[in-house]
């Protein structure tokens, strides 16, 4: 990114070959650079252009927020869990579904920021911005619950290990502190790496904005200047979290599927549940990177130049693979059931198709399965961005409807049929639960106006390294290795 | 009189035994559960929610199919495990082993109210204070001094009646003896109409109960699990034994 030399595009050719060109142009972001200034202000114009329906989208949000989530959790503190639709044996709701649902999401980020950057899919540089956002506020909003669902919460603070006057540690041998510790792992180092590749561009803000703006960004940008050593120092600082993020990820939702699977309850003490809920998670979290891009696209300026229907279509193929893998861990907890033949657990799954609330099993089924497997596979429906956004929306809605299915409905069935219990969702529950969804896009859109969301530097060196070259009469895209 | 305490304490292991076979689901030893240990009542609709605070149970199943019905009782409670699915998932230690009694504690003041011990007892044995409930006059007055009144936000569960134990122990060392079979009886075992329930030392291959568990008829409730019960449950063929 040191050199600032503009690509060799498209020499002198004739009509036929000019088009082709053209057609990659306008199909790869990476293929049709821009001057770097024009760019930069294009970001910097998106980010600073407030309607007066954004604005009437964060007053509402906020009022939201302040009512749903925050008045009736107060209610729910002033007057007992009671108000919550929990009850003996479904000691665990939708606090604890939207929780898990949080978290997955939460894993948006780092897999298309991370794994992706890993492996070198250039595809991802404009949305790993917007893709580790989700990351930081899905965070946000899922940790609440697990202040959110305690009885007392106002002793929240004994899970944390200081020393205190009772003379007592928590207790490590329970997945909650488990949980306690790698989601605050997961958030911490979340936030960083969401920070690191901030640097320049905040740097690029500073050098255009005025005012509040201006501070706020010479503050963030730590007074970077784009030195050699210091991109030297930026890369390998990138590189290191990228890796280490990785088995981060994949220790924070394996634990908190450990909160199920270390139980005694059947159905839920199965030793798949971890790679079962890490692709539950990345199934979840891309789908919601798609939905969240679809609607950046269409609000806010200049979008349109970053976000293409080639990344829908590498999403759309991404979520129909980690779709059929979500199936066959699915497949695998009934045929190990069946084989086990342990009759509790059997009766369990059973239920789940049969039972009472079996219209959430099969929501889940066909949001999961049949839809991605359905329309996915066709590069048409990949390619129309609103038809994404409704498939994604609706795995969304199916991968919710599988922690619905695996908290409150397995919990129903006990291994006493005297025990079993039916739990409805009250009010205030929902309310909560819709509270954080308002709190996440609350957030979200005050962060689109404040930070840069393309990531300008990495697209602008990704179109560095992107050229077309004429290789016979044919020009060919070629990129070059940058590390 | 140190001495005497500390050996004491080493063979206390204390158990129960229920003879379902005698049991006539009078509910006695839900009532006087309740008034040993200042257990509130919640109101009929929040009971029939399912969230009685009973710490005793009476489970009802149906034998045989309709008209020719025979109804079975089993009176479920915290079968104070050995190996207990509680203990290690509590983040704050509020419910733990007693190394004295060898039976499972709660703590009430330090429960912060996560529920997960209550989601892995197989038994469903605890219940949780969903509110703060109201004793309304006079019935406070009726309050054990002995047991702690709960606040909402806690779990609770049957405690084998410890503070009788203690009582029962400390009696017995005021008296300069060792403690006998029949100085502990819970409330439970106290009200019971058809003496089904017994209570005593499981440490002691002599007391009545450790001669009950040996009984043909004995089997501990889902023991497969590897929790050790220390409650037996006494049962023959059918219903009403035989």
């Amino acid at each position: 990114m040191a050199a600032d030399v503009k690509p060799f595009i498209g020499s002198k050719a004739s009509p036929h070959q000019e088009s082709e060109a053209e057609e990659l142009r306008k199909e790869h972001l990476m293929l049709d650079p821009m001057p770097r200034d024009e760019m930069n202000q294009m970001v910097m114009e998106a980010m600073t252009t407030t309607t007066r329906k954004w604005w009437a989208w964060v007053i509402g949000l906020g009022l939201a927020v302040a009512v749903l989530l925050f008045g009736a959790w107060g209610y729910m503190i002033a007057t007992g869990m009671g108000v919550a639709g929990i009850r003996r044996p479904v000691y665990w709701g939708i606090f604890i579904v939207t929780f898990v649902f949080w978290i997955g999401i939460s894993h948006a980020g780092t897999f298309v920021s991370a794994i992706l950057r890993v492996f070198k899919a250039e595809f991802r540089r404009p949305f790993t911005r917007a893709a580790e956002l989700m990351t930081t506020f899905g965070l946000a909003a899922g940790a609440l619950y697990p202040l959110i669902h305690l009885g007392r919460v106002w002793v929240f603070y004994w899970m944390v290990p200081y020393p205190n006057a009772r003379w007592l540690w928590p207790n490590f041998r329970s997945a909650l502190v488990w949980d306690f510790l790698a989601i605050t792992t997961y958030l911490l180092s979340s936030t960083i790496y969401l920070f690191l590749p901030l640097i320049p561009d905040m740097a690029m803000a500073r050098d255009r904005s005025t005012g509040w703006r201006h501070f706020i960004y010479k503050l963030l940008a730590l007074g970077w200047r784009g030195t050699e050593a210091e991109w030297f120092r930026l890369r390998k600082a990138i590189s290191i979290f990228a890796f280490a993020i990785i088995p981060v990820m994949f220790s924070v939702h394996t634990i908190v599927s450990w909160d199920f699977a270390v139980s005694m309850v059947s159905g839920w003490q199965s030793s798949i549940f971890g790679p079962y809920f890490i692709i539950g998670a990345i199934l979840s979290g891309i789908s919601a990177v798609v939905t969240i891009l679809y609607i950046l696209r269409s609000t806010m300026k200049n979008m349109d130049y970053f976000i293409r229907k080639e990344h829908f279509d590498a999403l759309g193929k991404l979520i129909l693979i980690f779709s059929m893998s979500w199936a066959y861990f699915f497949f695998n907890e009934y045929i190990l059931a069946w084989y086990g033949g342990d009759e509790a657990l059997k009766q369990v799954l059973t239920l789940h198709a049969t039972g009472p609330s079996a219209w959430v099993w099969y929501t889940m089924l066909i949001c999961n399965v049949a839809i991605p497997w359905l329309f996915l596979w066709n590069k048409k429906v990949r390619r129309t961005p609103w038809l994404m956004f409704i498939i994604t929306l609706l795995v969304n809605v199916g991968m919710y409807a599988e922690r619905y299915t695996i908290i409150p409905l397995t919990l129903g069935h006990q291994r006493s049929p005297f025990d079993w219990g039916i739990y409805n969702p009250t009010i205030i529950e929902v309310s909560i639960a819709l509270g954080t969804l308002c709190l996440f896009i609350f957030l979200y859109l005050i962060a689109s106006r404040i930070i840069p969301l393309v990531p300008v530097w990495e697209v602008q060196e990704g179109q560095m390294s992107h050229t077309l070259r004429k290789i016979g009469k044919t020009e060919i895209p070629s990129v070059t290795e940058l590390e | 009189m140190t001495e005497l305490l500390a050996k004491e304490a080493q063979d206390e292991k204390w158990g129960m035994v229920i003879d379902l076979d005698i049991c006539s689901g009078c509910q006695a030893c839900v009532t006087a559960c309740s008034m040993e240990n200042n257990i509130p009542f919640v109101g009929e609709d929040e009971m029939a929610y399912g969230r009685g605070m009973q710490w005793m149970r009476i489970r009802r199943y149906w034998e045989g199919e309709y008209p020719d019905v025979m109804p079975d009782h089993q009176p479920m409670l915290c079968q104070q495990c050995g190996s207990a699915p509680c203990e290690p998932v509590c983040p704050v230690f509020a419910t733990l082993h007693s190394e004295v009694e060898k039976i499972n504690l709660q703590v009430y003041n330090r429960c912060i109210g996560t529920r997960y011990c209550a989601i892995n007892c197989p038994y469903q044995a605890r219940t949780f204070n969903w509110f703060d409930y109201e004793i309304p006059a006079p019935m406070n007055s009726y309050l054990n001094p002995d047991v702690t009144v709960r606040r909402r936000g806690v779990m609770e569960k049957c405690t084998f009646c410890v503070q009788r134990i203690v009582k029962g122990r400390q009696q017995a060392s005021a008296e300069g003896r060792e403690m006998e079979d029949g100085d502990v009886t819970p409330a439970c075992a106290q009200a019971c109409p058809t003496d089904a329930i017994t209570f005593g030392n499981l440490s002691d291959p002599e007391s009545r109960v450790s001669k009950m568990v040996r009984s043909d008829r004995a089997y501990k409730e889902l023991e497969n699990l590897g929790t050790e019960p220390r409650v037996t449950y006494l049962k023959g063929g059918k219903s009403y034994g035989g």
